[in-house]
């Protein structure tokens, strides 16, 4: 499984294994990562389960589809990077990927 | 807090599981037990209605968090056990299996069940409700051998199935009795794209449609309506709303009005029982008034504020309700309650096309907005709504507008 790095806004690092095949968003709650709040459960309707990639890791992680863009969009801060985490599949190429949370979701 | 304290948790769906999380970080190091009637762990309900049905989800994936959360949670699962009564005066649940369970904290999260349709033939085969996992398994199995399915009921979970049949392939028919779909939920223009999205897509809908009879030798073979006309079925979804589960509640002398009675901390009327999700009738301080919701935001969101209390901490839960609804290739999203509306305006062609959002006006001011396939317009609708103030409605249905730059 890959190990995934999440890192709060406050500096608070989880090193967690995510299953191939999981979301990212996966990740964050079956660790009861706070950052990540996920209201829609990864229906891609609420936006509240953004995160920013890792620059290194953007490529890999992939560009957000029309969707997902227009929630981001009207995240609080977007960033260059910034995903919807339960809108990217984690693959054995994320092994080591770290990923940045927003100070809030709302 | 104390390690003899015992939280135990009735229900093990959406509020529930927020809860046990909920209070595992603020604090609980006490024992929490959870009693749950299905014999599933925790999962999703929205898709089953959705990608579930349709085939598109595996199963694995409609589980709500992986089983190693739980064990890293510490918390003791009873599965296929359904609590009959709490002795609230003795601090002790009992179950079924004639068990007793003393708790220090209860928390209710006993959900809603399916309105059941009291009309001759409804015990036929092939005949279904839906609202667990195992209901869903039954659809899956009766579709497998359907051509033609009758839905009866056109709100959002009897639309969403007739979507997700459709897609494996069956001719689906929608008896609604109202004149239009979603009449209680929804405005003329949305009721309407419904009804053309369904049309254009193969699904028979048939309005002013009262069931009074379903025939058949022992499997369903067709659905009588008032009008005496006959639609064929080898399989029949009854969506006709839901029953939140007070019995419980009211039992042990709780308050209950249409849903179990419980104040901004999702404190019920007993000092020691705190309650969340769909079977509250909770205040909240944005819509001045009080309700029942039956939404997963709302379920996690209350059991937030549920778990806080039962630590002996005060966080009020108070949201703007916002719900979705997933049917083909149209994703709609709902911010705010509509009722009381005044005015219903347009952003974007409703009778063309699948994209455009109706926003509900009362006293100059947004209240409400529906939006099908328009992710950035219901974000902004959020906000506006929140906002409270008086709304331009000509920039507001002005495409030409960026709709970002009405917030202030
Ligand atoms: C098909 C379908 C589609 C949906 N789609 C959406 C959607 O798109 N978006 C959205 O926001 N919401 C949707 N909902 C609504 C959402 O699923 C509910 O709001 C949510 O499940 C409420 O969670 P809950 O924990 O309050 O209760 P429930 O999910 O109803 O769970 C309550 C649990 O408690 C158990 N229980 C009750 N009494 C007892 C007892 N005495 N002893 C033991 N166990 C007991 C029940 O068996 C049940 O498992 C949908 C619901 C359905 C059925
Ligand atoms: S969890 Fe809702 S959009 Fe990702």
């Amino acid at each position: 499984m890959p190990a995934i790095t999440y890192i709060e806004f406050d500096g608070t690092e989880y090193h967690v294994d995510v299953a191939v095949g999981n979301s990212v968003m996966d990740g964050a709650l079956n660790n009861m990562i706070d950052g990540i709040v996920a209201e829609c459960g990864g229906c891609c309707v609420c936006s509240t389960c953004h995160c920013m990639i890792d620059p290194e890791w953007a490529e890999i992680a992939g560009e957000p589809n029309q969707e997902e863009n227009e929630l981001l969009e009207m995240v609080d801060v977007r960033e260059q990077t910034s995903r919807l985490s339960c809108q990217v599949q984690v693959t054995a190429a994320m092994e080591g990927m770290v990923v940045r949370l927003p100070e809030s979701q709302y | 807090m104390d390690l003899s304290e015992h939280a135990v948790i009735v229900g093990a769906s959406h509020a529930a599981v927020q809860l046990m999380i909920s209070l595992r970080q603020q604090g609980w190091i006490g024992h929490i037990t959870v009693i749950s009637e299905e014999s599933h762990m925790p999962y999703q309900r929205p898709p089953l209605s959705k990608a579930y049905l349709s085939g598109d989800l595996a199963e694995e994936r409609l589980l709500l968090r992986a089983s190693e959360t739980y064990e890293k949670l510490n918390v003791d699962f009873k599965f296929g056990c359904k609590v009959t009564s709490i002795d609230a005066k003795n601090q002790q649940l009992n179950l079924e299996t004639g068990e007793k369970i003393g708790f220090t904290k209860l928390a209710l999260c006993t959900g809603a069940r399916v309105r059941e349709l009291d009309l001759p033939g409804t015990e036929l085969g092939g005949v279904h409700y839906l609202r667990t996992m195992d209901d869903v398994k039954a659809i899956r199995q009766s579709a497998k051998k359907a051509s033609r399915a009758v839905i009866i009921g056109g709100g959002y979970i009897g639309l969403e199935t007739a979507a997700s049949l459709t897609k494996l392939g069956i001719k689906v028919t929608v008896l609604e009795t109202e004149t239009r779909l979603l009449k209680r939920v929804a405005s003329e223009q949305v009721s309407e794209f419904y009804k053309r999205l369904h049309e254009e897509e193969g699904v028979e809908i048939r309005l002013g449609s009262k069931v009074v009879a379903l025939q058949g030798n022992s499997q369903v073979k067709s659905v009588v309506c008032d009008d005496d006309s006959h639609s064929g079925a080898d399989m029949v979804i009854i969506g006709v709303g839901v029953i939140p589960n007070t019995e419980l509640a009211s039992e042990a002398g709780l308050v209950v009005e249409n849903g179990i009675v419980v104040d901004q901390f999702a404190q019920t009327s007993h000092p020691d029982i705190v309650a969340a999700g769909d079977c509250t009738f909770h205040p909240n301080s944005l819509l001045k008034k009080s309700l029942r919701l039956e939404s997963v935001p709302n379920a996690s969101e209350q059991a937030k504020a549920a778990a806080a209390s039962l630590c002996g901490i005060k966080k009020a839960y108070s949201e703007l309700p916002w719900f979705w609804s997933d049917q083909f290739d149209v994703k709609l999203q709902i911010a705010g309650i509509s009722q009381g509306y005044t005015e219903a305006v347009v952003r974007g062609d409703a009778s063309l096309g699948r994209s455009f959002a109706v926003f509900y006006i009362k006293n100059q001011q947004i209240i409400a907005a529906d939006c099908i396939n328009r992710p950035k317009d219901f974000m902004v609708a959020k906000k506006l709504i929140l906002q409270q103030s008086t709304i331009d409605v000509a920039a507001l249905v002005d495409e030409g507008i960026e709709i970002k730059t009405l917030i202030n």
